[in-house]
Protein backbone atom coordinates (compact mmCIF):
# COMPACT_ATOMS: atom_id res chain seq x y z
CA UNK A 1 0.00 0.00 0.00
CA UNK A 2 2.87 2.37 0.81
CA UNK A 3 4.20 1.97 -2.75
CA UNK A 4 0.86 3.02 -4.15
CA UNK A 5 0.77 6.04 -1.85
CA UNK A 6 4.27 7.03 -3.02
CA UNK A 7 3.19 6.69 -6.65
CA UNK A 8 0.12 8.81 -5.99
CA UNK A 9 2.17 11.41 -4.11
CA UNK A 10 4.42 11.93 -7.12
CA UNK A 11 1.47 12.76 -9.37
CA UNK A 12 -1.26 14.19 -7.16
CA UNK A 13 -1.22 16.41 -4.14
CA UNK A 14 -2.39 14.01 -1.47
CA UNK A 15 -2.17 14.54 2.25
CA UNK A 16 -3.36 13.14 5.56
CA UNK A 17 -2.51 9.52 4.75
CA UNK A 18 -3.96 7.24 7.41
CA UNK A 19 -3.26 3.50 7.34
CA UNK A 20 -6.24 2.33 9.36
CA UNK A 21 -5.68 -1.38 8.72
CA UNK A 22 -3.28 -3.27 6.44
CA UNK A 23 -6.10 -3.47 3.88
CA UNK A 24 -7.65 -0.04 4.45
CA UNK A 25 -6.07 3.37 3.86
CA UNK A 26 -7.55 6.85 3.83
CA UNK A 27 -6.09 9.76 1.87
CA UNK A 28 -7.18 13.36 1.41
CA UNK A 29 -7.01 15.08 -1.95
CA UNK A 30 -7.70 18.54 -3.25
CA UNK A 31 -11.19 19.05 -4.67
CA UNK A 32 -9.88 20.03 -8.12
CA UNK A 33 -7.76 16.89 -8.49
CA UNK A 34 -10.24 14.45 -6.97
CA UNK A 35 -11.96 13.21 -10.12
CA UNK A 36 -8.64 12.93 -11.94
CA UNK A 37 -7.23 10.88 -9.06
CA UNK A 38 -10.26 8.60 -8.92
CA UNK A 39 -10.15 8.08 -12.68
CA UNK A 40 -6.44 7.28 -12.43
CA UNK A 41 -7.07 4.81 -9.61
CA UNK A 42 -9.80 3.10 -11.60
CA UNK A 43 -7.97 2.91 -14.91
CA UNK A 44 -4.35 2.34 -13.89
CA UNK A 45 -4.32 1.05 -10.32
CA UNK A 46 -7.19 -1.46 -10.66
CA UNK A 47 -9.42 0.17 -8.06
CA UNK A 48 -12.33 -0.84 -10.24
CA UNK A 49 -15.06 -1.08 -7.63
CA UNK A 50 -16.77 1.96 -6.16
CA UNK A 51 -17.88 0.66 -2.79
CA UNK A 52 -19.75 3.79 -1.75
CA UNK A 53 -19.76 7.56 -1.87
CA UNK A 54 -20.94 9.45 1.16
CA UNK A 55 -20.47 12.68 3.08
CA UNK A 56 -19.62 13.67 6.63
CA UNK A 57 -20.68 17.06 7.94
CA UNK A 58 -17.66 18.76 9.55
CA UNK A 59 -19.71 21.69 10.72
CA UNK A 60 -17.04 23.00 13.11
CA UNK A 61 -14.60 23.48 10.19
CA UNK A 62 -17.36 24.72 7.87
CA UNK A 63 -16.66 21.83 5.51
CA UNK A 64 -18.23 18.72 4.09
CA UNK A 65 -16.04 15.67 3.79
CA UNK A 66 -16.88 13.47 0.82
CA UNK A 67 -15.58 9.91 1.10
CA UNK A 68 -15.15 7.84 -2.04
CA UNK A 69 -14.39 4.25 -1.05
CA UNK A 70 -12.64 2.31 -3.79
CA UNK A 71 -11.71 -1.36 -3.81
CA UNK A 72 -9.02 -3.24 -5.65
CA UNK A 73 -10.09 -6.82 -6.37
CA UNK A 74 -6.56 -8.01 -7.07
CA UNK A 75 -4.88 -6.94 -3.86
CA UNK A 76 -8.19 -6.88 -1.91
CA UNK A 77 -7.49 -3.44 -0.50
CA UNK A 78 -9.81 -0.54 0.19
CA UNK A 79 -8.79 3.05 -0.39
CA UNK A 80 -10.90 5.86 1.05
CA UNK A 81 -10.45 9.11 -0.85
CA UNK A 82 -11.48 12.09 1.26
CA UNK A 83 -12.36 15.39 -0.41
CA UNK A 84 -13.09 18.46 1.70
CA UNK A 85 -15.50 20.94 0.16
CA UNK A 86 -16.76 24.29 1.33
CA UNK A 87 -19.96 24.06 3.33
CA UNK A 88 -21.24 27.42 2.10
CA UNK A 89 -21.00 26.51 -1.57
CA UNK A 90 -21.29 22.72 -1.59
CA UNK A 91 -20.57 21.61 -5.11
CA UNK A 92 -18.51 18.76 -6.50
CA UNK A 93 -17.68 17.31 -9.90
CA UNK A 94 -19.73 14.29 -10.84
CA UNK A 95 -18.32 10.79 -11.35
CA UNK A 96 -21.41 9.19 -12.90
CA UNK A 97 -19.44 8.59 -16.12
CA UNK A 98 -17.08 6.26 -14.24
CA UNK A 99 -19.64 4.09 -12.47
CA UNK A 100 -23.33 3.74 -13.20
CA UNK A 101 -24.34 3.57 -9.56
CA UNK A 102 -22.55 6.84 -8.72
CA UNK A 103 -25.57 8.74 -10.01
CA UNK A 104 -27.74 7.28 -7.27
CA UNK A 105 -25.23 8.17 -4.56
CA UNK A 106 -25.01 11.72 -5.87
CA UNK A 107 -28.76 12.05 -6.04
CA UNK A 108 -29.00 11.01 -2.40
CA UNK A 109 -26.21 13.38 -1.33
CA UNK A 110 -27.97 16.27 -3.05
CA UNK A 111 -31.11 15.53 -1.12
CA UNK A 112 -29.67 14.59 2.27
CA UNK A 113 -26.71 17.02 2.47
CA UNK A 114 -27.51 19.58 -0.23
CA UNK A 115 -24.27 18.87 -2.07
CA UNK A 116 -24.74 19.59 -5.77
CA UNK A 117 -23.22 17.50 -8.53
CA UNK A 118 -23.95 19.44 -11.73
CA UNK A 119 -24.56 17.20 -14.73
CA UNK A 120 -25.28 14.03 -12.78
CA UNK A 121 -28.40 12.30 -14.15
CA UNK A 122 -31.55 13.01 -12.17
CA UNK A 123 -29.62 14.78 -9.42
CA UNK A 124 -32.42 17.28 -8.81
CA UNK A 125 -35.17 14.66 -8.52
CA UNK A 126 -36.16 13.70 -5.02
CA UNK A 127 -34.82 10.31 -4.01
CA UNK A 128 -36.46 9.54 -0.69
CA UNK A 129 -38.01 12.74 0.65
CA UNK A 130 -40.78 13.82 -1.67
CA UNK A 131 -41.87 17.42 -1.15
CA UNK A 132 -39.22 18.27 1.45
CA UNK A 133 -39.01 22.02 2.08
CA UNK A 134 -36.59 22.33 4.99
CA UNK A 135 -32.78 22.34 5.07
CA UNK A 136 -31.24 19.02 3.96
CA UNK A 137 -31.93 16.67 6.89
CA UNK A 138 -28.57 14.92 7.24
CA UNK A 139 -26.79 18.21 7.97
CA UNK A 140 -25.70 18.58 11.57
CA UNK A 141 -27.64 21.80 12.07
CA UNK A 142 -30.96 20.13 11.24
CA UNK A 143 -32.64 19.44 14.55
CA UNK A 144 -34.94 16.43 14.21
CA UNK A 145 -36.68 17.00 17.54
CA UNK A 146 -37.43 20.66 16.85
CA UNK A 147 -38.66 19.80 13.36
CA UNK A 148 -41.08 17.14 14.55
CA UNK A 149 -42.40 19.37 17.32
CA UNK A 150 -43.07 22.17 14.85
CA UNK A 151 -44.42 20.02 12.03
CA UNK A 152 -46.57 17.41 13.68
CA UNK A 153 -49.52 18.03 15.90
CA UNK A 154 -48.53 17.10 19.44
CA UNK A 155 -50.41 14.05 20.66
CA UNK A 156 -51.02 13.58 24.33
CA UNK A 157 -49.36 10.51 25.77
CA UNK A 158 -51.28 7.56 27.13
CA UNK A 159 -52.84 7.90 30.50
CA UNK A 160 -50.45 6.36 33.00
CA UNK A 161 -51.44 4.79 36.26
CA UNK A 162 -49.57 3.33 39.15
CA UNK A 163 -49.84 -0.44 38.49
CA UNK A 164 -50.24 -1.42 42.12
CA UNK A 165 -53.14 0.86 43.01
CA UNK A 166 -54.76 0.37 39.61
CA UNK A 167 -54.78 -3.43 39.87
CA UNK A 168 -56.03 -3.21 43.45
CA UNK A 169 -58.93 -1.00 42.39
CA UNK A 170 -59.72 -3.40 39.52
CA UNK A 171 -59.52 -6.61 41.52
CA UNK A 172 -61.12 -5.35 44.69
CA UNK A 173 -63.48 -2.54 43.71
CA UNK A 174 -65.04 -2.48 47.16
CA UNK A 175 -61.67 -1.97 48.77
CA UNK A 176 -61.86 -5.03 51.02
CA UNK A 177 -58.28 -6.23 50.27
CA UNK B 1 -33.77 -13.27 -38.36
CA UNK B 2 -34.90 -10.72 -35.82
CA UNK B 3 -38.48 -10.43 -34.69
CA UNK B 4 -40.52 -7.54 -36.01
CA UNK B 5 -39.77 -4.65 -33.68
CA UNK B 6 -41.77 -1.99 -35.53
CA UNK B 7 -44.35 -1.77 -32.74
CA UNK B 8 -41.70 -0.97 -30.18
CA UNK B 9 -40.18 2.45 -29.59
CA UNK B 10 -37.51 3.76 -31.85
CA UNK B 11 -34.03 3.83 -30.31
CA UNK B 12 -32.20 7.13 -30.77
CA UNK B 13 -28.70 7.51 -29.29
CA UNK B 14 -29.15 4.36 -27.24
CA UNK B 15 -32.33 5.62 -25.60
CA UNK B 16 -35.89 4.66 -26.40
CA UNK B 17 -38.07 7.53 -27.58
CA UNK B 18 -41.31 7.17 -25.67
CA UNK B 19 -44.28 9.35 -26.51
CA UNK B 20 -46.85 8.66 -23.83
CA UNK B 21 -49.58 10.53 -25.71
CA UNK B 22 -49.39 8.16 -28.66
CA UNK B 23 -51.52 5.59 -26.82
CA UNK B 24 -48.99 2.86 -27.53
CA UNK B 25 -47.57 2.86 -24.02
CA UNK B 26 -48.96 2.35 -20.59
CA UNK B 27 -47.55 3.44 -17.26
CA UNK B 28 -47.81 0.74 -14.64
CA UNK B 29 -46.75 0.79 -11.03
CA UNK B 30 -45.45 -2.38 -9.52
CA UNK B 31 -45.40 -1.76 -5.79
CA UNK B 32 -45.02 -0.36 -3.19
CA UNK B 33 -47.54 -3.00 -2.15
CA UNK B 34 -47.19 -5.97 -4.42
CA UNK B 35 -46.64 -9.64 -3.65
CA UNK B 36 -43.76 -9.79 -6.09
CA UNK B 37 -41.85 -6.96 -4.49
CA UNK B 38 -39.42 -7.68 -1.68
CA UNK B 39 -40.21 -5.02 0.86
CA UNK B 40 -41.72 -1.67 0.06
CA UNK B 41 -40.32 -0.36 -3.16
CA UNK B 42 -42.06 0.79 -6.31
CA UNK B 43 -41.16 0.23 -9.92
CA UNK B 44 -42.62 2.75 -12.32
CA UNK B 45 -42.84 0.73 -15.49
CA UNK B 46 -43.62 1.92 -18.98
CA UNK B 47 -44.93 -1.00 -20.98
CA UNK B 48 -45.56 -1.52 -24.65
CA UNK B 49 -47.91 -4.46 -24.95
CA UNK B 50 -46.54 -6.81 -22.30
CA UNK B 51 -42.96 -5.70 -22.69
CA UNK B 52 -41.24 -3.24 -20.36
CA UNK B 53 -39.58 -0.40 -22.25
CA UNK B 54 -38.58 1.80 -19.33
CA UNK B 55 -38.33 1.50 -15.58
CA UNK B 56 -37.69 3.82 -12.71
CA UNK B 57 -37.13 2.66 -9.16
CA UNK B 58 -38.86 4.66 -6.45
CA UNK B 59 -37.80 4.22 -2.87
CA UNK B 60 -38.69 6.09 0.29
CA UNK B 61 -41.54 4.05 1.70
CA UNK B 62 -39.36 2.61 4.44
CA UNK B 63 -37.16 5.55 5.31
CA UNK B 64 -36.73 5.75 9.06
CA UNK B 65 -33.63 7.90 9.14
CA UNK B 66 -31.43 5.38 10.96
CA UNK B 67 -28.22 7.18 10.11
CA UNK B 68 -29.54 10.43 11.51
CA UNK B 69 -30.93 8.72 14.60
CA UNK B 70 -27.57 7.17 15.32
CA UNK B 71 -25.82 10.54 15.36
CA UNK B 72 -27.90 11.56 18.37
CA UNK B 73 -27.46 8.39 20.39
CA UNK B 74 -24.64 6.94 22.44
CA UNK B 75 -22.66 4.04 21.06
CA UNK B 76 -24.46 1.47 23.16
CA UNK B 77 -27.87 3.00 22.42
CA UNK B 78 -27.25 2.44 18.72
CA UNK B 79 -26.72 -1.25 19.20
CA UNK B 80 -30.45 -2.15 19.29
CA UNK B 81 -31.10 0.17 16.33
CA UNK B 82 -28.70 -1.24 13.77
CA UNK B 83 -30.26 -4.69 13.49
CA UNK B 84 -33.52 -3.10 12.37
CA UNK B 85 -31.97 -1.88 9.14
CA UNK B 86 -32.33 -5.28 7.50
CA UNK B 87 -35.18 -7.48 8.67
CA UNK B 88 -34.37 -10.87 7.13
CA UNK B 89 -30.68 -10.75 7.98
CA UNK B 90 -30.09 -8.45 10.96
CA UNK B 91 -26.97 -10.17 12.28
CA UNK B 92 -24.68 -8.74 9.61
CA UNK B 93 -25.62 -5.26 10.82
CA UNK B 94 -25.00 -6.17 14.44
CA UNK B 95 -21.64 -7.69 13.68
CA UNK B 96 -20.45 -4.81 11.50
CA UNK B 97 -21.51 -2.11 13.92
CA UNK B 98 -19.83 -3.93 16.79
CA UNK B 99 -16.69 -4.61 14.74
CA UNK B 100 -16.41 -0.98 13.62
CA UNK B 101 -16.59 0.50 17.09
CA UNK B 102 -14.35 -2.22 18.55
CA UNK B 103 -11.75 -1.29 15.95
CA UNK B 104 -12.03 2.43 16.70
CA UNK B 105 -11.98 1.90 20.47
CA UNK B 106 -9.13 -0.63 20.24
CA UNK B 107 -10.97 -3.55 21.81
CA UNK B 108 -9.93 -7.13 21.12
CA UNK B 109 -12.67 -9.72 21.55
CA UNK B 110 -12.14 -13.29 22.85
CA UNK B 111 -11.73 -16.08 20.31
CA UNK B 112 -14.80 -17.93 21.52
CA UNK B 113 -16.91 -14.82 20.91
CA UNK B 114 -15.60 -14.76 17.36
CA UNK B 115 -16.71 -18.35 16.84
CA UNK B 116 -20.15 -17.60 18.23
CA UNK B 117 -20.44 -14.57 15.96
CA UNK B 118 -19.44 -16.65 12.95
CA UNK B 119 -22.04 -19.24 13.91
CA UNK B 120 -24.74 -16.58 14.14
CA UNK B 121 -23.78 -15.02 10.83
CA UNK B 122 -23.98 -18.37 9.05
CA UNK B 123 -27.30 -19.25 10.71
CA UNK B 124 -28.76 -15.92 9.64
CA UNK B 125 -27.42 -16.45 6.14
CA UNK B 126 -29.26 -19.74 5.94
CA UNK B 127 -32.46 -18.18 7.32
CA UNK B 128 -32.24 -15.29 4.89
CA UNK B 129 -31.69 -17.62 1.91
CA UNK B 130 -34.68 -19.72 2.98
CA UNK B 131 -36.86 -16.63 2.99
CA UNK B 132 -35.45 -15.56 -0.37
CA UNK B 133 -35.96 -18.89 -2.12
CA UNK B 134 -39.60 -18.83 -1.02
CA UNK B 135 -40.09 -15.34 -2.40
CA UNK B 136 -38.35 -16.18 -5.62
CA UNK B 137 -40.42 -19.30 -6.19
CA UNK B 138 -43.54 -17.31 -5.33
CA UNK B 139 -42.70 -14.74 -8.00
CA UNK B 140 -42.81 -17.56 -10.54
CA UNK B 141 -46.12 -18.90 -9.25
CA UNK B 142 -44.77 -21.68 -7.05
CA UNK B 143 -46.38 -20.62 -3.81
CA UNK B 144 -45.94 -23.87 -1.85
CA UNK B 145 -42.16 -23.55 -1.96
CA UNK B 146 -42.56 -20.25 -0.13
CA UNK B 147 -44.68 -21.87 2.54
CA UNK B 148 -42.21 -24.70 3.10
CA UNK B 149 -39.22 -22.39 3.12
CA UNK B 150 -40.76 -19.90 5.53
CA UNK B 151 -41.72 -22.75 7.88
CA UNK B 152 -38.14 -23.95 7.89
CA UNK B 153 -36.92 -20.40 8.41
CA UNK B 154 -39.13 -20.39 11.47
CA UNK B 155 -37.30 -23.46 12.79
CA UNK B 156 -34.12 -21.43 12.45
CA UNK B 157 -35.77 -18.54 14.27
CA UNK B 158 -36.62 -20.92 17.12
CA UNK B 159 -32.91 -21.59 17.47
CA UNK B 160 -32.17 -17.88 17.46
CA UNK B 161 -34.73 -17.48 20.19
CA UNK B 162 -32.88 -20.07 22.26
CA UNK B 163 -29.57 -18.26 21.80
CA UNK B 164 -30.65 -14.67 22.22
CA UNK B 165 -34.28 -14.49 23.32
CA UNK B 166 -35.26 -12.73 20.10
CA UNK B 167 -36.65 -14.37 17.00
CA UNK B 168 -36.20 -11.74 14.32
CA UNK B 169 -33.90 -9.17 15.91
CA UNK B 170 -31.35 -10.93 18.03
CA UNK B 171 -29.20 -8.13 19.48
CA UNK B 172 -26.66 -10.81 20.27
CA UNK B 173 -23.34 -9.47 19.03
CA UNK B 174 -22.91 -6.71 21.55
CA UNK B 175 -19.72 -4.61 21.27
CA UNK B 176 -17.02 -6.47 23.18
CA UNK B 177 -18.20 -9.98 22.37
CA UNK B 178 -21.53 -11.79 22.48
CA UNK B 179 -24.25 -11.85 25.10
CA UNK B 180 -24.64 -15.53 25.87
CA UNK B 181 -23.22 -18.98 25.51
CA UNK B 182 -25.30 -21.63 23.74
CA UNK B 183 -27.97 -23.33 25.85
CA UNK B 184 -27.81 -26.96 26.92
CA UNK B 185 -28.55 -29.43 24.12
CA UNK B 186 -28.46 -26.71 21.47
CA UNK B 187 -26.11 -28.64 19.18
CA UNK B 188 -28.57 -31.54 18.98
CA UNK B 189 -31.52 -29.30 18.16
CA UNK B 190 -29.45 -27.39 15.62
CA UNK B 191 -28.44 -30.64 13.91
CA UNK B 192 -32.10 -31.72 13.81
CA UNK B 193 -33.07 -28.47 12.11
CA UNK B 194 -30.19 -28.66 9.65
CA UNK B 195 -31.30 -32.16 8.64
CA UNK B 196 -34.84 -30.92 8.16
CA UNK B 197 -33.56 -28.12 5.95
CA UNK B 198 -31.41 -30.51 3.93
CA UNK B 199 -34.48 -32.63 3.30
CA UNK B 200 -36.42 -29.54 2.29
CA UNK B 201 -33.69 -28.49 -0.13
CA UNK B 202 -33.92 -31.89 -1.77
CA UNK B 203 -37.63 -31.32 -2.30
CA UNK B 204 -37.04 -27.79 -3.58
CA UNK B 205 -34.67 -29.22 -6.15
CA UNK B 206 -37.42 -31.42 -7.51
CA UNK B 207 -40.13 -28.77 -7.43
CA UNK B 208 -38.22 -25.67 -8.41
CA UNK B 209 -34.88 -26.45 -10.00
CA UNK B 210 -36.17 -29.31 -12.15
CA UNK B 211 -39.42 -27.57 -12.94
CA UNK B 212 -39.82 -27.26 -16.72
CA UNK B 213 -41.91 -24.09 -16.52
CA UNK B 214 -39.50 -22.44 -14.13
CA UNK B 215 -36.58 -23.38 -16.34
CA UNK B 216 -38.27 -21.96 -19.41
CA UNK B 217 -38.93 -18.67 -17.70
CA UNK B 218 -35.76 -18.20 -15.65
CA UNK B 219 -33.14 -19.36 -18.12
CA UNK B 220 -31.95 -16.36 -20.09
CA UNK B 221 -33.76 -13.88 -17.85
CA UNK B 222 -31.78 -10.85 -16.72
CA UNK B 223 -28.37 -11.76 -18.03
CA UNK B 224 -25.57 -9.74 -16.42
CA UNK B 225 -22.45 -9.76 -18.54
CA UNK B 226 -18.99 -9.72 -17.03
CA UNK B 227 -18.23 -6.17 -18.13
CA UNK B 228 -21.32 -4.96 -16.26
CA UNK B 229 -19.98 -6.24 -12.94
CA UNK B 230 -17.55 -3.37 -12.35
CA UNK B 231 -19.53 -0.74 -14.19
CA UNK B 232 -22.55 -1.27 -11.92
CA UNK B 233 -20.69 -2.30 -8.77
CA UNK B 234 -22.25 -5.77 -8.68
CA UNK B 235 -21.25 -7.94 -5.71
CA UNK B 236 -22.15 -11.18 -4.00
CA UNK B 237 -23.95 -14.16 -5.51
CA UNK B 238 -24.98 -12.11 -8.55
CA UNK B 239 -21.34 -11.48 -9.44
CA UNK B 240 -20.44 -15.09 -8.61
CA UNK B 241 -23.18 -16.36 -10.93
CA UNK B 242 -21.42 -14.41 -13.69
CA UNK B 243 -18.20 -16.30 -12.95
CA UNK B 244 -16.54 -13.50 -11.00
CA UNK B 245 -15.17 -14.91 -7.76
CA UNK B 246 -16.05 -12.30 -5.19
CA UNK B 247 -16.67 -13.32 -1.64
CA UNK B 248 -15.63 -11.11 1.26
CA UNK B 249 -15.36 -14.22 3.44
CA UNK B 250 -12.57 -15.44 1.18
CA UNK B 251 -11.07 -12.17 -0.10
CA UNK B 252 -10.74 -10.31 3.19
CA UNK B 253 -11.40 -12.96 5.84
CA UNK B 254 -13.04 -11.66 9.00
CA UNK B 255 -13.91 -13.41 12.28
CA UNK B 256 -12.98 -17.10 11.97
CA UNK B 257 -13.66 -17.68 8.27
CA UNK B 258 -10.01 -18.28 7.47
CA UNK B 259 -10.11 -21.37 9.71
CA UNK B 260 -13.06 -22.84 7.86
CA UNK B 261 -12.85 -25.04 4.83
CA UNK B 262 -14.95 -23.73 1.96
CA UNK B 263 -14.70 -22.38 -1.57
CA UNK B 264 -16.54 -19.47 -3.16
CA UNK B 265 -19.28 -20.90 -5.37
CA UNK B 266 -19.46 -19.58 -8.90
CA UNK B 267 -21.59 -20.07 -11.97
CA UNK B 268 -21.19 -19.18 -15.61
CA UNK B 269 -24.45 -18.35 -17.32
CA UNK B 270 -25.39 -15.36 -15.16
CA UNK B 271 -29.16 -15.52 -15.65
CA UNK B 272 -31.91 -15.81 -13.04
CA UNK B 273 -31.63 -19.61 -13.06
CA UNK B 274 -27.88 -19.55 -12.50
CA UNK B 275 -28.28 -17.11 -9.64
CA UNK B 276 -30.77 -19.46 -8.03
CA UNK B 277 -28.34 -22.32 -8.51
CA UNK B 278 -25.47 -20.39 -6.88
CA UNK B 279 -27.59 -19.45 -3.89
CA UNK B 280 -29.01 -22.96 -3.67
CA UNK B 281 -25.49 -24.39 -3.44
CA UNK B 282 -24.56 -21.70 -0.95
CA UNK B 283 -27.31 -22.91 1.34
CA UNK B 284 -25.66 -26.33 1.47
CA UNK B 285 -22.34 -24.58 2.01
CA UNK B 286 -23.85 -22.65 4.91
CA UNK B 287 -25.11 -25.87 6.50
CA UNK B 288 -21.65 -27.36 6.13
CA UNK B 289 -20.05 -24.26 7.66
CA UNK B 290 -22.41 -24.34 10.63
CA UNK B 291 -21.38 -27.96 11.28
CA UNK B 292 -17.71 -27.02 11.04
CA UNK B 293 -18.18 -24.09 13.43
CA UNK B 294 -20.06 -26.18 16.00
CA UNK B 295 -16.90 -28.25 16.55
CA UNK B 296 -15.15 -25.15 17.91
CA UNK B 297 -17.87 -24.01 20.30
CA UNK B 298 -16.90 -24.38 23.93
CA UNK B 299 -19.24 -23.08 26.60
CA UNK B 300 -16.56 -22.79 29.29
CA UNK B 301 -14.52 -20.08 27.57
CA UNK B 302 -14.75 -16.32 28.01
CA UNK B 303 -17.11 -14.66 25.52
CA UNK B 304 -16.97 -10.99 26.45
CA UNK B 305 -14.27 -8.38 26.95
CA UNK B 306 -14.92 -5.98 29.78
CA UNK B 307 -15.95 -2.61 28.37
CA UNK B 308 -15.63 0.79 30.01
CA UNK B 309 -18.85 2.23 31.45
CA UNK B 310 -20.93 2.20 28.29
CA UNK B 311 -23.12 5.09 29.40
CA UNK B 312 -20.11 7.42 29.32
CA UNK B 313 -18.16 5.64 26.63
CA UNK B 314 -16.04 8.04 24.58
CA UNK B 315 -14.32 6.67 21.50
CA UNK B 316 -11.26 8.49 20.09
CA UNK B 317 -11.64 10.38 16.83
CA UNK B 318 -11.13 8.24 13.76
CA UNK B 319 -12.83 6.63 10.82
CA UNK B 320 -13.04 3.11 9.54
CA UNK B 321 -14.85 0.88 7.08
CA UNK B 322 -15.62 -2.72 7.92
CA UNK B 323 -17.33 -5.18 5.64
CA UNK B 324 -18.81 -8.65 5.63
CA UNK B 325 -20.45 -10.97 3.13
CA UNK B 326 -24.21 -10.91 3.52
CA UNK B 327 -26.57 -13.00 1.41
CA UNK B 328 -26.68 -10.16 -1.13
CA UNK B 329 -22.97 -9.48 -1.20
CA UNK B 330 -20.60 -7.00 0.37
CA UNK B 331 -22.26 -5.23 3.27
CA UNK B 332 -20.32 -2.53 5.05
CA UNK B 333 -20.32 0.05 7.80
CA UNK B 334 -18.41 3.30 7.54
CA UNK B 335 -18.16 4.84 10.98
CA UNK B 336 -16.64 8.24 11.78
CA UNK B 337 -16.07 9.27 15.39
CA UNK B 338 -15.01 12.63 16.76
CA UNK B 339 -13.92 11.81 20.30
CA UNK B 340 -17.33 12.41 21.86
CA UNK B 341 -19.89 9.99 23.27
CA UNK B 342 -21.77 9.97 19.98
CA UNK B 343 -20.72 8.79 16.52
CA UNK B 344 -20.21 11.61 14.03
CA UNK B 345 -21.46 9.57 11.11
CA UNK B 346 -22.55 5.99 10.54
CA UNK B 347 -23.01 5.07 6.91
CA UNK B 348 -24.49 1.73 5.94
CA UNK B 349 -23.43 0.33 2.61
CA UNK B 350 -25.98 -2.20 1.40
CA UNK B 351 -25.56 -4.16 -1.82
CA UNK B 352 -29.19 -3.52 -2.82
CA UNK B 353 -28.36 0.16 -3.22
CA UNK B 354 -26.74 -0.55 -6.56
CA UNK B 355 -28.60 -3.73 -7.49
CA UNK B 356 -32.11 -2.36 -7.09
CA UNK B 357 -31.63 1.06 -8.63
CA UNK B 358 -28.93 1.40 -11.28
CA UNK B 359 -28.70 -2.28 -12.24
CA UNK B 360 -32.39 -3.17 -12.16
CA UNK B 361 -33.42 -0.10 -14.17
CA UNK B 362 -31.20 -1.17 -17.05
CA UNK B 363 -31.73 -4.91 -16.74
CA UNK B 364 -35.50 -4.74 -16.82
CA UNK B 365 -35.81 -3.24 -20.31
CA UNK B 366 -37.34 -5.68 -22.83
CA UNK B 367 -38.40 -8.07 -20.07
CA UNK B 368 -41.92 -9.47 -20.19
CA UNK B 369 -44.18 -7.87 -17.60
CA UNK B 370 -44.90 -11.25 -16.00
CA UNK B 371 -41.19 -11.79 -15.34
CA UNK B 372 -40.53 -8.44 -13.66
CA UNK B 373 -41.14 -9.79 -10.16
CA UNK B 374 -39.00 -12.84 -10.90
CA UNK B 375 -36.14 -10.72 -12.17
CA UNK B 376 -36.35 -8.46 -9.16
CA UNK B 377 -36.28 -11.30 -6.66
CA UNK B 378 -33.43 -12.92 -8.56
CA UNK B 379 -31.37 -9.81 -7.70
CA UNK B 380 -32.31 -10.35 -4.05
CA UNK B 381 -33.03 -6.75 -3.16
CA UNK B 382 -33.94 -5.49 0.29
CA UNK B 383 -35.24 -1.90 0.13
CA UNK B 384 -34.44 -1.00 3.77
CA UNK B 385 -30.74 -0.97 3.02
CA UNK B 386 -31.32 1.53 0.19
CA UNK B 387 -33.01 4.06 2.44
CA UNK B 388 -31.67 3.35 5.92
Amino acid sequence: MQELINRLKSQFKISNVNHQRPDLTFITVNKKLAVALITYLRDFEKFTHLVFLTAVDRIEDNQFQLTYMLHNYDSHRDLGVRVLIDRKKPEMDTIHHLWKQAGTYQRELKEMFGIDFPGSPGVDESFILEGWDNIPPMRRDFDTKKYSEETYFPRPGRESRDPETYMKSKLYPEGDA
Amino acid sequence: MFADRSKYPEIVNGKAVIDLDSGKYLKLWQGPQHPGVTGNMALELTVCGDEVVECKTHVGYLHRGFEKLMERRKFIQNFPIVCRICVPEPDTNEYLYAAAIEELAGIEIPEQAKWLRTLNLEMSRLASFLMWIGGHAGAFGLGPVGQWAVTHRDYMLDLFEEISGGRVYHMYMIPGGVRNILPEGFDRRLENTLQKIEKLLGEIEKVLLDNAVYKMRAKGLGIITKDMIDRYGVVGPIARAAGVKRDVRKDSPYLMYEHLDFEAITGTKSDAYERLLVRYREMFQSIDLIRQIMKHIDGSKNIHTKLPNVLHWKIPAGETYVKAESTRGEYGYYVVTDGSEFPRRVYVRGPSYTHAVALLEDLIVNVNLADVAGLMTSLHTYPPEIER
